[in-house]
């Protein structure tokens, strides 16, 4: 609950720090309700469209609703997908509106008790330490190993869990030793002839959890003539710490990141998880009143760069041989790619550059999977519906490889595979991964 | 708000799931597509089919409250808008496709239908439904017929209203009525179908369609050419036209457009070009070869700076959208976008375009223009900020002469978008007073009670409101 003296507040807030410009652009012709996955799942209600968010944030300011629960409630189940802004005539700027409403909300609000908690230990405690991101995924990593996964599972331990913490230990992958994860590299050479020097942003999650994927990013690069250098000193990117209302802890994070990478002398910072790179090269903009910040931000921003995109670029898919068995490929859009790094058609390039396996578009293959961050935890019924559509659409392809660009992405694919008890005919695989078995093929 | 009364006879038919009456819920249909205008309803109910719907009318009849019928709200006129409260009628969820006929060549649907759906699902069949809206990607078709919506291939098909043939309509009182059908000719009595078409929810809710659809043409062709005056373009439109040659799509754009456009697109526009026309012809193939010929001839002839075809749909894509992002770019200029919608005979449109040009030099405004020059539908539009209320009180009297220079010209004040508040206190520059009368007969034998979306068409009072601050 929110109380009548914390509206006041938010709504305060609202007034003084909702940029009144981007709201009134929206002129609400209406173009973004068929793109916006929770306007559809809802049965097509106007409050869960971004139309109708953009009139509640305006009402708000206006002082013509109050920050209510319906207001608060329809702005929690936005996935932040952000196709609403890929089809907005006006070119709204719909993401930073949400940031900033969700920023003005959870910083006046107080959460309950075990919120709280659950918030300061993702946000403060684990995210922005890599160490400790590396401890933890050690600790899973120990879990799967020991056998108590299987003790766990066969004792149905597992059911004292909610569902959805349940049917998510089910699809992580199987990490790396403590070991491994804490002796990373930081320079590597290009392998054949050079073609550009890049530096690699690993990611916190990416560099815990899916090791073995950011090894098979830097292989590729390598391989593509890249010679990469991997600051140490990097650190998450922040994402989640932003869409979630935690800008301060986000522009902190985003500091750390721009200092690591802002001396290398490199052509490109090259990321392979959309959600991590869209907030990366949006760092700019979380800076903009910021004049000591501002260009350096822009100048980090400017040089990021989807791995896909670089390795068509440099026509890696033409130079080096990509094989496989036969197989139908199919590929799930990350939303934070496509409709923010703009990163679509240099997946596919890659995808159909495979020799003896056939590529099938998925019908609304941009559509949000539904996992959006930790949406799929927190808004579980929610999530499960959006991939339940997704699983049709994957069906519908025949494929038995379905390919993604974003650790959030894959997972919920893997956990969709799971629900449909297709485990055995049909895989979740992030490209690179997919990318480096054609290579080795 | 609505009684307790009301509001526990509606809930006894939709269930509480359907039936809507928090702050929150209200604010968001509180406003459609058009610019500057929201008004706040007491409730908003999602009906499932044709009986809750008499039902819901009846009692709002009995009661007298407001009832607004409402798609995706996509409309420009505020027809949408319950700018007197009461209760905004949801139809949205019924939006099945209830048959194609490939014998009779109709389709029959449900209100709620999206018009891209409905194209989509005749399209599979090798069949044509031509209207094609702006906003058809989300528009419904019972919007599209209750506010006769246009499109770009106006010209040569004509609008919504000469694709409907039957309706099932519930009136004020609650009765159920069907008109026409799939019937290609059809005299009994009046013509209620076409007296509902373009009838903005004055009349009835309209809750099943049946609609004429074509065979799909053969093939298309796409070109553009470009022109360093205006007069020339105009006179390629309607020397096309009396070479006895109808393409499907002929648009126009202006410099001020083209401009804007090539900013925000950048497809390789000539800024220095005062005109640009979209031409297209679809049809048997040597059919459209032949026509193509002659209108470049015809444009050459027009003193053409030069004439583009696409050799390849990916080409006459990007020359498409050259037109299509226009009002995306304008949207871009400034925070509030006003479209308008003033129709000339197309023999005026150089005219008119002048006109445009010296009113808005006249008030300081920039205002662009394009729109479906084969038909006469000009689109002046005004990137503006509606909280510079100076400005607003200019951009106002600039279109209150637009239109009378529309009329003046043997035009009308709306092609597409409809009357709804909008152009309401211009109606009568149109019809006359006897006209309007006429309109106001109809509409109170229909709608003694004026429950059906009041406040439209006819306007309460006499000032003149294009653009309205709250």
């Amino acid at each position: 609950m929110t109380t009548v003296k914390e509206q006041k507040t938010i709504q305060d807030q609202f007034k003084a720090r909702m940029n009144e410009d981007e709201l009134l652009n929206c002129m609400r012709c209406g173009f973004c309700l068929p793109a916006c996955p929770t306007y559809i799942e809802s049965g097509f209600k106007e409050s869960h469209s971004p139309r109708g968010r953009i009139a509640m944030m305006k009402a708000v300011v206006d002082g013509l609703i109050e920050p209510d629960e319906d207001f608060e409630r329809s702005l929690d189940l936005c996935l932040s997908c952000r196709a609403c802004e890929a089809v907005c005539p006006s070119g709204v700027k719909y993401g930073e509106l949400l940031e900033e409403a969700r920023d003005i909300i959870s910083q006046n609000k107080k959460y309950s008790l075990p919120t709280r908690i659950v918030r300061k230990a993702v946000f403060e405690g684990l995210f922005p330490h890599p160490n400790r991101m590396k401890n933890l995924t050690g600790l899973i990593g120990f879990y799967q190993r020991s056998g108590i996964q299987t003790i766990a599972r066969k004792i149905g331990f597992l059911g004292l869990l909610p569902d959805s913490l349940t049917a998510m230990e089910k699809v992580l992958p199987k990490v790396a030793t403590l070991k491994q994860l804490k002796n990373r590299p930081d320079y590597l050479p290009a392998i054949g002839e050079q073609t550009k020097r890049v530096a690699f942003f690993s990611g916190c999650l990416m560099d815990s959890m899916f090791l073995e994927t950011n090894d098979a990013t830097m292989k590729l690069l390598q391989l593509a003539g890249c010679e990469i250098v991997i600051p140490q000193t990097q650190t998450c990117c922040g994402a989640l710490h932003g869409h979630y209302g935690e800008k301060t802890s986000s522009k902190d994070l985003a500091i750390r990141n721009i200092k690591a990478f802002e001396d290398l002398n490199v052509d490109f910072i090259i990321t392979n998880a959309g959600g991590c790179g869209a907030f990366l090269v949006e760092y700019g903009h979380l800076f903009q009143d910021d004049p000591e910040w501002n260009d350096r931000a822009h100048a980090f921003s400017n040089k990021i760069q989807d791995i896909s995109e670089i390795l068509v670029a440099v026509k890696f898919h033409e130079k080096v041989r990509l094989e496989l068995p036969f197989q139908i490929i199919t590929y799930q859009d990350s939303c934070h790619l496509k409709n923010v790094m703009k990163t679509a058609s240099a997946p596919r390039t890659l995808l159909k550059a495979i020799k003896g396996t056939e590529y099938r578009e998925m019908y609304d293959a941009d559509r949000c999977c539904g996992s959006a961050g930790i949406y799929n935890i927190i808004e579980s019924e929610n999530s499960m519906k959006m991939l339940d559509y997704k699983m049709v659409q994957t069906k519908n392809t025949q494929a038995s490889t379905v390919v993604t660009a974003n650790p959030g992405c894959l997972l919920q694919m893997k956990l969709g595979i799971e629900r449909e008890g297709l485990a055995s005919t049909m895989r979740g695989i992030h490209i690179v991964d997919l990318l480096l078995e054609a290579v080795k093929n | 708000m609505l009684s307790n009364v009301v509001k526990d006879k509606i809930i006894a038919i939709v269930t509480k799931e359907n039936y809507e009456d928090s702050k929150t819920e209200r604010l968001v249909y509180s406003y459609d597509s058009t610019p500057n205008l929201q008004a706040m309803p007491d409730a908003v109910v999602s009906p499932r089919n044709t009986e809750e719907i008499s039902k819901i009318l009846k009692i709002c009849n009995e009661f007298n409250v407001p009832i607004v019928p409402r798609g995706s709200g996509t409309n420009l006129c505020g027809g949408t808008c319950p700018v007197e409260g009461g209760i905004v009628l949801l139809l949205k969820h019924m939006y099945k496709i209830l048959e194609i006929d490939e014998e009779n060549l109709t389709i029959t649907v449900q209100p709620g239908v999206i018009t891209l759906d409905l194209m989509k699902a005749v399209e599979a069949k090798g069949l044509f439904y031509p209207p094609d809206p702006g906003s058809m990607k989300i528009s419904t078709i019972a919007g599209n017929i209750s506010e006769n919506a246009g499109g770009l291939r106006g010209l040569k098909y004509g609008v919504t209203r000469d694709y409907v043939i039957g309706l099932e309509v519930v009136l004020p009182n609650g009765d159920i009525i069907r008109t026409g059908g799939k019937l290609a000719k059809d005299v009994a009595g009046y013509d209620l179908t076409r007296l509902m078409v373009g009838s903005e929810g004055t009349l009835g809710v309209i809750t099943e369609a049946t609609l004429k659809l074509l065979p799909m043409p053969e093939t298309k062709k796409t070109m553009l050419a470009l022109y360093s005056d205006l007069e020339s373009a105009a006179k390629t439109v309607s020397k096309i036209i009396a070479n006895k040659i109808i393409p499907i799509t002929l648009e126009f754009l202006d410099q001020p457009t083209i401009k804007v456009v090539e900013a925000h697109a950048k497809i390789g526009l000539p800024t220095d070009a005062k005109a640009v026309l979209l031409i297209e012809q679809d049809g048997p193939p040597e059919v459209v070869e032949r026509d193509i010929e002659k209108i470049i001839k015809i444009c050459k002839e027009q003193n053409a700076v030069s004439v583009q075809v696409a050799s390849t749909e990916a080409e006459a894509e990007s020359l498409r959208t050259a037109r299509r992002t226009a009002l995306s770019a304008l949207a871009r200029l400034k925070p509030t976008t006003i479209l308008e919608d003033a129709t000339v005979p197309r023999s005026e449109i150089a005219r008119m375009v002048n006109a445009i040009n010296d009113i808005a030099k006249k008030y300081k405004l920039e205002i662009c223009t394009f729109g479906h020059a084969g038909d006469g539908n000009l689109h002046p539009t005004c990137p503006t900020d509606a909280r510079n209320h100076e400005e607003m009180e200019r951009v106002e009297n600039a279109f209150a002469e637009i239109f009378d220079k529309a009329i003046e010209f043997g035009g009308t004040i709306t092609g597409e978008h409809g009357v709804g508040v909008m152009k309401a206190p211009y109606l009568e520059w149109k019809l006359g007073k006897e006209g309007v009368a006429a309109m106001k007969a109809i509409k109170q034998s229909f709608d003694p009670n004026n429950i059906m979306n009041p406040g439209k068409v006819f306007a309460k009072q006499t000032r003149k409101r294009v653009v309205i601050t709250k």
